[in-house]
């Protein structure tokens, strides 16, 4: 059924959502260009003179022309490390190479010489984590220096931590998920593992290294004197040692050799979904801005958002009659069919039901869920504990839990305690997770959290027979409050990889498809969930 | 009339007899050699021969094997086009010896005109004009030394035996008499096996005229002139009619000194009387000289068809079949003006080198008329004439007809090879030309103006490297898609030996920035159609790595692909030949050391021979052919030792 919107674009309502949101974009739009621009003008162009490409144009020229590109963690690390390490120092996301969606990874050296930070290696490991669930060959073009020992810590030791990198490579190997890697610079110690670990290696003459130690490290360990080029050179690694496979003159050359061995793959996406032929949504997705109240706090229609995103702005509605604040129901999304779950209100135990009833329909069926989060938690008080709401909410967490369809999610307002488990948060493991600058991500309100944590204290001092002004619990209060609303942006979220990026409201619908796209590289297993506690 | 005729030749000549003779009810035979099977001409005529191998040697020059094919299937009549056979006299009694007819002119008349000193005898006795000149048979270089010296410099050396330009010298002073005879004597030797040479005055400003007659063996009639002066090394390149500045005077005087000359030798059929005309002090009647005749139609007749309204090709059948003359001469009328241009598949900045290559795609606009033996997708092969087409315009006076020429020029669209269209075009558009300044030395003073490689602009490279990338054809709707800033691409073109990177960043499915230099383009699809910088895209194809966007007559890229330029840099130590053709002498052996500049072979394409030098010092390692060796472009000739090892 096509749905209906009841938003009016020139009404004063609408432009200043419209400019709340700019205001809110702006923000993160410069972020995205302080993270783009790697390790600043001087080491850009030091990287330069060396004929090498930079690293964006390495991801560019690697990718078909026009190729689309879902770049994940663009703004990882972003005010972390002093501003060290803008994107992490790697760039990593979703191309196309002769249609073939894969996952790139590529260091950026201008940063610390693409030595490994902890986010660093947190959003390698993300990267493999999202190729290894699609099914989605991996390219690194590798140019670091390896762990960043200041930091390492951090780096090294841990499950999650560097080793990760080369186990996770065996593993998707061994699943027939491609690793290839181009040596484009230094990879040096544990950093060696990723062009030794991969199917195919290509390294740049005169440009790539790989080696378990450097030549100062050689010098001091055993006395000998040796080049770095004659130490681990694409001469010596493609003629005499065999680690690497292919030599190429530059990085067109090396990016032009790695294309050609994805053209020899062979892969075929798996049949999944009924695909149909795209069409626009009747409703312009320019006009999310406006649609979208500036304040979390003002409730909304999300279904004028739903309108925005699905092809024809149809939309057919699940039990529409029923547990009201959770809106269920099933569109395409580019050609894709989608089973929607979008909230429009605090979850009641009905609005559960029909969340786990819904997931149940889409897991039966094979058909990817998209969760629109817009959720400050499960009703709480007396009667909602005494119906069991709790039990309720597990209900709809364990079918969320255990679907084995692609899950999506997209912070589109609040997300917060529990309801964010039932709306495939992080933890859940949905395939890709974004979130618009307007988000607010922590495990309740700040003022909430502050107004406990004031109780708890109030009741303690009272106990003990202490006066507590008004005024003193305010200023006991404000940190909290503002300690939460730090902590809940969606840049310090996104900085931590809490999400795979920040996207701008307007391109949702892209990165939907594209998100939907990259999931169905992998076949869609049968279901089976956990025990419901009825 | 024939019921059936067999055409004695390829290409567009042959198409076009087809044509007239399809349009008057008489069934047509081709022949062709093995690689022209699948040729237009084959496909146009109602049944075909193969009847050898692609040198013409083989095929089409085997006039035992035409005659044969025309007996089995029963032909009536041989139409030989123009060049192979056409001027053969000893094909034409063959052919008439079988009891076929042969459709041009008897062996006598040939024969006549053959040998050029015997025809200007011949020409003199008649009251035709001729050049001041020796042609006697005493042949000593002294002799002929003193002779120039008679007639007075600057003179002409020329083949008795000759034509199309071989054996053809002009020389200037006294000094340069011995060496310019002993060159010419050589190459008419070796292209005709007869080293007789005639000398003649040189005429300054010259200009080519010829007339255009038509015999029945005992009368003639002119067709008027047509003026060819714009030649290049004596190959004609645009030819009209009628001539510029021609007075009626001059025209019944050059026409008729055309028909008693035709007269004379009982021509019958389609002939050319050419002549050279002292254009000095502007075209007067006493000032044009009888050069020689060609008895075939010739490859610009249709000029002379377009003002005149005559099928020429109708008429020879019809004379050929024995009917009268179709018209008196009172009865014809000159009726406009018409221009021919010659379209080559040769590289006009390499020194107009004959080229080769599949015509991937090949256009003309509506409005002209296009005489072309060939289709997108056919080959211009090394073994035979390089021409495209022929196109041919007409207007109601000379400067309506040369606008519609040039444009015709520039909305033709070719692909595959390189041409000289843009040549051509700047010819349509030179101001002298344009005023009717024409003499033979037109092209060779202005050659450089004429020849410069047209610039390709921003757009027009923005254009061709949205190509290169596969940009411009379906839309994608996630083309371009990313979070915050579009990833840029460079896309890497060779244009003229230069390379020039362009920087492609995909805003949207419909907008894409190309950085070009230091400009960008901004490229818009609007309802399915690009603009470039709100200008209309000019249209291109795309062949493989080869880019032809049509601006400028046509501007070609190379797309790089690294892939490919790897290799190359590995094989930078082999000269390779630059075209197809036939190496005529090998000057180095394995061992020797060259220096940069020094001629490794000589290679002979296309009438002229080609010396392929060394690029830089060292030491030839290996030579890859023989002398006599038939070799495509691109054969690897000669090996140098790698730089280094030879350092």
């Amino acid at each position: 059924m096509k749905l209906k919107s009841q938003a009016i674009p020139s009404s004063d309502e609408f432009r200043a959502n419209r400019d709340a949101h700019l205001d809110a974009l702006k923000v993160v739009r410069e972020a995205a260009e302080i993270a783009a621009a790697g390790g600043g003008e001087r080491a850009r162009k030091r990287h330069l003179e060396r004929g090498k490409m930079l690293p964006r144009e390495r991801v560019a020229n690697l990718l078909d022309p026009g190729s689309p590109f879902l770049e994940v963690g663009a703004l990882a690390a972003h005010g972390m490390y002093d501003g060290a390490a803008p994107a992490a120092g790697a760039i990593a996301g979703i191309g196309r190479v002769h249609g073939q969606e894969v996952m790139v990874v590529c260091n950026d050296a201008t940063v610390k010489g693409g030595t490994y930070y902890p986010m660093t290696v947190k959003k390698h490991l993300r990267a493999q984590e999202i190729a290894e669930e699609n099914n989605l060959p991996c390219i690194y073009l590798v140019d670091s220096g390896g762990a960043n020992l200041p930091n390492q810590d951090e780096v090294f030791p841990d499950r999650d931590h560097f080793g990760r990198i080369f186990y996770n490579q065996a593993r998707m190997s061994a699943k027939n998920i491609p690793q290839i890697a181009v040596v484009m610079g230094s990879c040096t110690a544990g950093g060696a593992y990723v062009p030794a670990m991969s199917d195919i290696t290509i390294i740049v003459k005169k440009q790539g290294t790989i080696f378990l130690a450097g030549p100062p490290l050689v010098k001091a360990a055993t006395g000998e004197v040796v080049t770095a080029e004659d130490l681990g050179g694409g001469d010596v690694h493609t003629r005499l040692s065999g680690v690497a496979d292919y030599l190429a003159e530059d990085d067109a050359h090396a990016l032009a050799l790695a294309r050609r061995a994805v053209e020899s793959l062979n892969r075929t996406r798996p049949a999944t979904v009924d695909w149909q032929s795209p069409e626009p949504p009747a409703y312009d997705p320019e006009e999310i801005l406006g649609v979208v109240p500036a304040d979390l706090r003002t409730p909304y229609d999300i279904t004028e958002v739903i309108a925005r995103l699905v092809d024809g702005s149809r939309f057919d509605a699940f039990k529409p009659r029923f547990g009201e604040t959770l809106v269920c129901g099933f569109a395409h999304v580019h050609g894709c069919p989608v089973g929607i779950v979008a909230n429009n209100g605090v979850l009641f135990s009905e609005a559960a039901q029909k969340g786990a009833h819904f997931v149940e329909l889409c897991s039966q069926r094979g058909i990817p869920l998209v969760f629109l989060q817009n959720i400050t938690g499960f009703m709480v008080g007396r009667k909602y504990e005494n119906e069991g709401i709790a039990r309720h909410g597990a209900k709809m967490v364990t079918a969320v839990a255990t679907t084995s369809v692609p899950k999506v999610t997209m912070l589109v307002g609040g997300s917060f305690g529990a309801g964010n488990y039932g709306m495939a948060g992080r933890a859940y493991q949905p395939r890709f997770l974004w979130t618009w600058p307007n988000s607010r991500i922590s495990v309740m309100g700040g003022e909430q959290a502050a107004g406990v944590l004031a109780t708890v204290r109030r009741a303690a001092m009272e106990k003990a027979g202490e006066e507590w002004s008004e005024d003193d619990e305010a200023e006991f209060k404000r940190p909290t409050v503002e300690m939460f609303e730090r902590q809940s942006h969606p840049l310090f979220a996104s900085a931590r990889l809490w999400d795979d990026g920040v996207i701008d409201p307007r391109k949702s619908r892209e990165v939907l498809a594209l998100s939907l796209s990259a999931a169905l590289n992998a076949p869609i297993e049968e279901t089976r969930f956990g025990v419901f506690r009825m | 009339m024939f019921g059936k005729i067999l055409i004695a030749n390829r290409g567009e000549i042959a198409v076009r007899v087809i044509r007239s003779a399809r349009s008057m009810g008489v069934a047509t035979v081709a022949v062709h050699s093995d690689v022209d099977a699948g040729a237009m001409h084959v496909a146009e005529a109602d049944e075909a021969v193969m009847i050898g191998g692609a040198a013409p040697g083989e095929s089409y020059l085997r006039g035992d094997r035409i005659i044969a094919a025309a007996k089995e299937t029963g032909a009536e009549a041989i139409h030989p086009g123009y060049g192979f056979l056409s001027e053969n006299p000893d094909f034409v009694e063959a052919v008439e010896a079988a009891g076929l007819v042969f459709i041009g002119p008897p062996a006598s008349a040939i024969r006549k005109m053959g040998l050029k000193d015997e025809a200007k005898r011949l020409m003199e006795g008649a009251g035709v004009p001729v050049v001041p000149g020796y042609m006697g048979a005493e042949q000593a270089p002294d002799r002929l030394a003193t002779e120039a010296e008679r007639i007075g410099y600057p003179v002409l050396i020329k083949a008795v035996a000759g034509g199309g330009g071989k054996g053809m010298r002009l020389v200037e002073r006294a000094e340069d008499f011995a060496a310019a005879l002993e060159s010419a004597q050589g190459e008419a030797k070796g292209a005709f096996g007869n080293a007789h040479v005639l000398i003649e005055k040189f005429v300054s400003t010259p200009r080519h005229i010829e007339v255009q007659v038509f015999g029945d063996g005992t009368r003639a009639v002119h067709l008027f002139e047509r003026d060819c002066s714009l030649q290049r090394r004596h190959q004609k390149v645009i030819e009209e009619a009628p001539a510029p500045g021609m007075t009626e005077e001059m025209r019944q005087a050059m026409g008729e000194a055309a028909v008693r000359a035709a007269e004379a030798i009982g021509y019958s059929g389609a002939g050319t009387v050419e002549f050279i005309v002292d254009a000095s002090e502007g075209l007067r009647a006493d000032r044009f000289y009888f050069m020689e005749m060609n008895t075939r139609l010739q490859v610009e007749h249709p000029v002379t068809e377009l003002v005149t309204g005559v099928d020429l090709v109708a008429w020879q059948l019809r004379v050929a079949a024995g009917e009268a003359l179709p018209m008196r001469q009172e009865d014809l009328a000159l009726g406009g003006h018409a221009f021919e241009a010659r379209l080559y598949a040769e590289d006009v900045p390499a020194g107009f080198l004959p080229a080769t290559g599949r015509l991937s795609e090949l256009a003309f606009p509506d409005g002209v008329r296009a005489d072309t033996g060939v289709r997108a997708g056919d080959a211009i092969s090394p073994h035979y004439d390089p021409m495209i087409a022929k196109l041919i315009v007409h207007g109601d006076t000379r400067a309506v007809a040369l606008r519609k020429l040039a444009r015709a020029l520039s909305e033709t669209r070719v692909a595959g090879t390189v041409t000289n269209l843009a040549f051509l075009g700047a010819l349509a558009t030179h101001e002298g030309f344009a005023r009717g300044e024409v003499d033979t030395g037109l092209i060779a003073r202005d050659l450089e103006a004429l020849t410069a490689a047209p610039e390709a602009g921003p757009a027009v490279v923005a254009e061709a490297a949205l190509a290169a990338a596969g940009l411009d054809r379906r839309a994608d709707d996630f083309a371009g898609f990313a979070l915050w800033q579009p990833l840029t691409q460079t896309v890497r073109l060779m244009r003229e030996g230069e390379e020039i990177a362009c920087r492609l960043s995909v805003q949207s499915p419909s907008e894409i920035e190309i950085g070009v230099g230091e400009s960008t383009v901004t490229a818009a699809r609007t309802g399915g159609h690009w603009r470039f910088d709100g200008r209309p895209a000019h249209g291109v194809h795309v062949d493989g790595a080869r880019i032809t966007v049509f601006a400028h007559h046509g501007l070609a890229f190379n797309h790089v692909d690294p892939l490919e330029q790897a290799q190359v840099a590995t094989g930078e130590n082999v000269i390779e030949a630059p075209m197809p053709g036939r190496v005529s002498r090998v000057s180095v052996s394995a061992g020797q050391s060259v220096r940069a500049g020094d001629r490794l072979a000589l290679l002979e394409a296309m009438k002229m021979e080609h010396a392929l030098t060394a690029w830089r010092d060292g030491t030839v390692a290996e030579v890859l052919v023989s002398e006599g060796d038939q070799v495509e472009a691109g054969a690897a000739l000669v090996r140098l030792e790698p730089e280094e090892e030879a350092a």
